[in-house]
């Protein structure tokens, strides 16, 4: 799933939309950065679900039991998800550069854009690990975490905002995705970072980033604290 | 390491969950070794007698010690003196039954080639190597109880618990496991379990306390609590098989004699002897039967023994 999924997605939005969207074929090189996030978003939605399978079966007890600390659960599935999407991330680079992606990225925007989806997947996935220990069963963490799967189509991920009508416009603009997704773009195509976007999307990822953990560790201590 | 401290102890234990009062000063002391049967029915208050022993419950009032340390100041140093197996099956489904033991046995400190060997040894002594490497999500309910116990012996703490650990399991099975458990004894190894089934509590237990709304009602070994049940009751039935009329012996010729006259020559289509069960526990010991959830569990106990 880590590789099939961000392959497809690739493809689709090389060769179904891109063809629409940009007729000279070099769609490709704007919408990896948005892809990428995407992917991030689909690979990290499955914690939701592991954190919310892991919660509501015996097993949390069993971890409250033993000389360990029990939050290594959240912690272990955090990880998973960071590795798996960094596949992932990879997956759609290469497919990219299949079909026609030339970054132009250096070696230190390289190194700038592996640190910012790092971090981004770090962000979501906690966010969907604290969204499966709310949930009160991984069904319904799997139908929470889908509002977060949209945020990537209402940004610059796929196309350009001064396309959207004004209202949509300005919450494409100032959601956090955006400016991510416009710090990737300028990284691997190695044609600057415009204004402040780089900072808004490391703010964005702090502030995302903390509540989050924030958030989650005050649910996992009421879940599974003593009672 | 306090080696004269019970292995367990409870006074004056309570613990209410809203307005329902579950523990209503629980008190109880467990020698080093032994093997003690917490009987009672469902709702008596013996799971969250473990929950507490096992730090996952906070008790509202009275003190609980784990060899010797305190479950609500020394929580770590209880955690390291135990292993727990709830009623809900705590196994990863994703996992094979080797991984589950592996994975288990490196969290509880094994080094990874002794947590292989473990695996594979308690692979062995549940018959469970065969499905060992499949995905628990496959295996059927008997057999990942099975594994949950299995995963609390990986490591041999001072005192084990075990919550309804036979519930579930076919009779060999159950007969595997007690003969495991009292090994476990043997080698010093403190067992506390749970169970609403008489015929384990005398088969298995050194001690039995019998817990009914909160509280130990009777307590002693197993020969002193059926001294006070009495031996077989007789059953009279109709023509339908249903129970009419129940009397109980004292297990004598000379009692069964005397039930027999007790009853006279009523009509009656069927009549049979079968073992106390855990509702007779209750009537000799409160007076009055147990809940009457247990009942389904105490017919099911009798077929069983039959």
């Amino acid at each position: 799933m880590a590789i099939v999924l961000p392959t497809i997605l690739m493809l689709l939005f090389t060769y179904v939309f891109g063809g629409a969207i940009q007729s000279d074929g070099g769609y490709v090189d704007y919408v990896v950065p948005g892809i990428i996030l995407l992917c991030a978003g689909y690979g990290a939605a499955s914690t939701a679900v592991d954190v919310a399978n892991d919660m509501t079966a015996g097993i949390i007890d069993r971890f409250r039991t033993m000389p360990m600390r029990a939050s290594a659960v959240i912690t272990g599935h955090v990880v998973a998800s960071l590795l798996r999407n960094l596949v992932a991330t990879a997956v759609v680079i290469g497919v990219g550069i299949a079909v026609g992606f030339r970054p132009e990225a250096s070696l230190g925007g390289w190194i700038g854009v592996a640190g910012l989806v790092a971090l981004y997947i770090l962000v979501i996935t906690f966010l969907f690990a604290a969204i499966g220990l709310a949930a009160s069963s991984p069904d319904s963490a799997n139908g929470y975490g889908f509002i977060l799967m949209f945020l990537p189509y209402v940004s610059s991920a796929f196309v350009p905002v001064d396309t959207m009508p004004t209202w949509l416009r300005w919450i494409a603009e100032h959601q956090p995705l955006t400016p991510i997704i416009e710090t990737i773009r300028g990284l691997l195509l190695g044609t600057g970072i415009h204004g402040t976007d780089s900072w808004w999307a490391l703010g964005w990822c702090a502030l995302i980033l903390a509540a989050g953990v924030v958030w989650s560790g005050w649910l996992f201590r009421r879940k599974a604290g003593r009672r | 390491m306090t080696s004269t401290a019970p292995a367990v102890a409870l006074r004056g234990v309570r613990k209410a969950f809203g307005k329902t009062v579950v523990l209503d000063g629980l008190d109880l002391a467990v020698d080093r070794g032994t093997i003690v049967a917490l009987l009672g029915p469902n709702g008596a208050g013996k799971t969250t007698t473990v929950n507490i022993l096992s730090t996952l419950v906070a008790p509202d009032a009275g003190t609980a010690t784990v060899n010797g340390f305190d479950v609500a100041r020394q929580p770590e140093q209880v955690k390291a003196s135990i292993s727990v197996t709830g009623q809900s099956a705590a196994v990863d489904e994703v996992l094979s039954g080797e991984e589950n033991l592996r994975m288990m046995g490196r969290l509880s400190g094994l080094t990874a080639h002794q947590a292989r060997r473990r695996a594979a040894e308690l692979l062995d002594r549940f018959d469970l190597r065969a499905a060992g490497r499949k995905r628990v999500k496959t295996w059927s309910g008997g057999m990942r109880r099975k594994l949950d116990i299995a995963i609390s012996l990986l490591r041999t703490p001072p005192v084990i618990f075990l919550d309804e650990p036979t519930t579930g399991l076919d009779t060999r099975s159950r007969q595997d496991l007690w003969a495991m458990i009292r090994r476990l004894a043997d080698d010093g190894t403190t067992v506390v379990l749970t169970t609403q089934y008489l015929e384990e509590a005398d088969v298995l237990a050194d001690r039995v306390a019998v817990i009914d709304h909160g509280r130990v009602v009777a307590e002693g070994t197993p020969a002193e609590l059926k001294a006070r049940v009495g031996g077989e009751v007789l059953a009279l039935h109709d023509a339908d098989g249903a129970v009419v009329r129940e009397v109980p012996t004292d297990g004598t010729l000379t009692g069964l004699r005397r039930a027999l006259a007790l009853v006279g020559d009523d009509a009656l289509d069927g009549v049979s002897l079968r073992a106390p069960s855990l509702d007779d526990v209750f009537l000799a010991v409160t007076g009055s039967p147990a809940a009457a959830s247990t009942h389904d569990q105490s017919t099911e106990n009798q077929k069983e023994i039959a």
